[in-house]
């Protein structure tokens, strides 16, 4: 068992975990929209783990939020399993289904969102902060949610383009690519 | 074969992260503020705060582009709400200067106000590069530190009025601590009667819904009040905070939760979502020099 590893795809994933961290604390979290703000950690995590897989995506999502909670000064490690537990979901959905529609990022951005904001908040509670469960958040956690479901085609697409590239070629996606570009699938060859 | 290997590679490598993050949690619970972990975070802040201060600059064209379309949106309902604050306001200016001039503690206001000028406390500007994105922690990171004289429990104010006060600080950047984190608290007063109180968040996030709590019984305040801090009115209760900073207006006085639980709700004059340039008071004189006017 030889454990490879893809320099530049490890160097342009630290690339985008830096950048996405900066602009998510310098201007998604200071730009509500409609009151809510988006939090486009989770996609990115739920991003990496699509097209990298569920390891990726759990060591990325791990990464992500320890420089979450470095830069804000917050509990170290609770933004990690959060996240990680984020892009281990996204990653193991693509090694079980592949997820190809245009519109399959909505409903998984949604998810990300929800496992990365209820997540944190049940760790929070575990935790013990002593803020009441109010209508309030239950309100800021679906609006973060439904934010995050209508920016993660974007978020998605950016990651995609920055890292396929640097992916190893994947026989599925090819076999797929084949079929919509014209080429036979096997069974209509028979 | 392949397969099982690599359903046990991945179920390693979870392992590994969830054992790290766990690890992490309980070290970070367990150590105080001076911890190894604390101490990386310090580290990291003090390193990467120019970063951060050169990226806020580049970004806060794009920031203020999209805040500028959330302004234009609301724009018209803020504008008929300011009207109706300014005719209220001019109001209230116009009795409170009559009753002001005709009242024996008219001396006593002005000396205070001369002398609790807050120019005096050597203010320190600054400018918000950080915002936590979470309703968790109410924080800003702000880029002046102990280098310009910012030390741990300065107040923080802004053009409207108190914001909050800073909890950790390196040599050029600090972390403030705003008046909607649950771990707030403000010893205050209404500003007309001197009915005192301690401004807390009401609900955790809502930068609109603080409270005065703890008032005493009887003592109801009216809707529209202004709330300032109260400053040290004893010694069994230090505040950080200089006297007579605008906190905020009474919105909602309703007297069974006064009876019950003592509270009524507050807004904050300034808005606590919308950051941008501070003010560090690193000289606060926090002590009230006589009884609450």
């Amino acid at each position: 068992m030889s454990l490879q590893v893809n320099v530049p795809l490890v160097v342009r994933l630290v690339v985008l975990a830096f950048v996405m961290v900066l602009l998510q604390l310098m201007f998604f979290a200071q730009v509500p929209v409609f009151g809510a703000i988006a939090d486009v950690s989770p996609l990115v995590v739920m991003a990496v783990g699509l097209l990298c897989g569920s390891m990726t995506g759990a060591s990325v999502g791990f990464a992500i939020g320890l420089m979450v909670d470095t830069a804000l000064l917050q509990t170290m490690g609770l933004s990690s399993l959060v996240l990680m537990a984020v892009g281990y979901w996204s990653g193991r959905l693509r090694e079980a289904r592949d997820p190809q529609g245009t519109l399959a990022p909505i409903p998984l951005g949604a998810g990300a969102a929800a496992i990365a904001t209820v997540g944190y908040g049940v760790g929070q509670f575990l935790l013990g902060a002593v803020h009441p469960l109010s209508w309030l958040l239950v309100k800021q956690t679906l609006s973060t949610i439904v934010l995050d479901a209508l920016i993660a085609i974007p978020i998605t697409a950016l990651v995609r383009r920055w890292l396929t590239p640097v992916l190893p070629e994947d026989p599925r996606r090819r076999r797929r690519r084949a079929y919509t570009t014209g080429g036979l699938s096997p069974l209509q060859k028979a | 074969m392949h397969d099982r290997k690599v359903v046990r590679r991945r179920r390693a490598v979870l392992g590994l992260l969830v054992g790290c993050a766990l690890i992490l949690l309980t070290a970070y619970f367990g150590e105080g503020a001076g911890g190894g972990l604390h101490a990386i975070q310090r580290g990291a802040l003090a390193v990467f705060s120019p970063v951060e201060s050169v990226a806020a600059d580049a970004v806060k064209p794009f920031r203020d582009l999209f805040g500028w379309f959330g302004d234009t949106f609301n724009a018209k309902g803020e504008n008929k709400t300011l009207r109706k604050d300014v005719a209220q306001l001019r109001l209230q200016v116009a009795d409170d200067t009559r009753k002001l001039r005709t009242s024996s503690q008219l001396d006593r206001i002005q000396e205070l106000d001369g002398t609790r000028g807050l120019d005096s406390m050597k203010p320190v500007d600054a400018r918000v590069v950080l915002a936590s994105p979470s309703l968790w922690y109410s924080t800003v990171n702000i880029n002046r530190g102990s280098g310009d004289g910012v030390s741990v429990n300065d107040p923080v104010i802004n053009g409207s009025g108190l914001i909050g006060r800073v909890i950790k600080t390196v040599s050029d950047a600090s972390q403030v601590l705003l008046l909607t984190d649950a771990d707030s608290g403000v010893s205050a007063r209404i500003a007309r009667t001197g009915v005192p109180g301690f401004v807390q968040t009401g609900t955790p996030g809502n930068p609109n819904d603080l409270l005065l709590t703890r008032l005493p019984r009887g003592k109801l305040p009216q809707v529209g009040q202004m709330v300032v801090t109260a400053g040290v009115v004893s010694k069994r209760f230090p505040s950080y905070f200089p006297p007579s900073i605008p906190i905020g207006r009474v919105t909602k006085a309703d007297p069974n939760e006064v009876d019950t639980s003592q509270q009524v709700h507050i807004k904050p004059f300034a808005d606590l979502h919308e950051l941008d340039v501070v003010q560090v008071l690193t000289e606060p004189t926090t002590r009230s020099t006589g009884p609450i006017p």
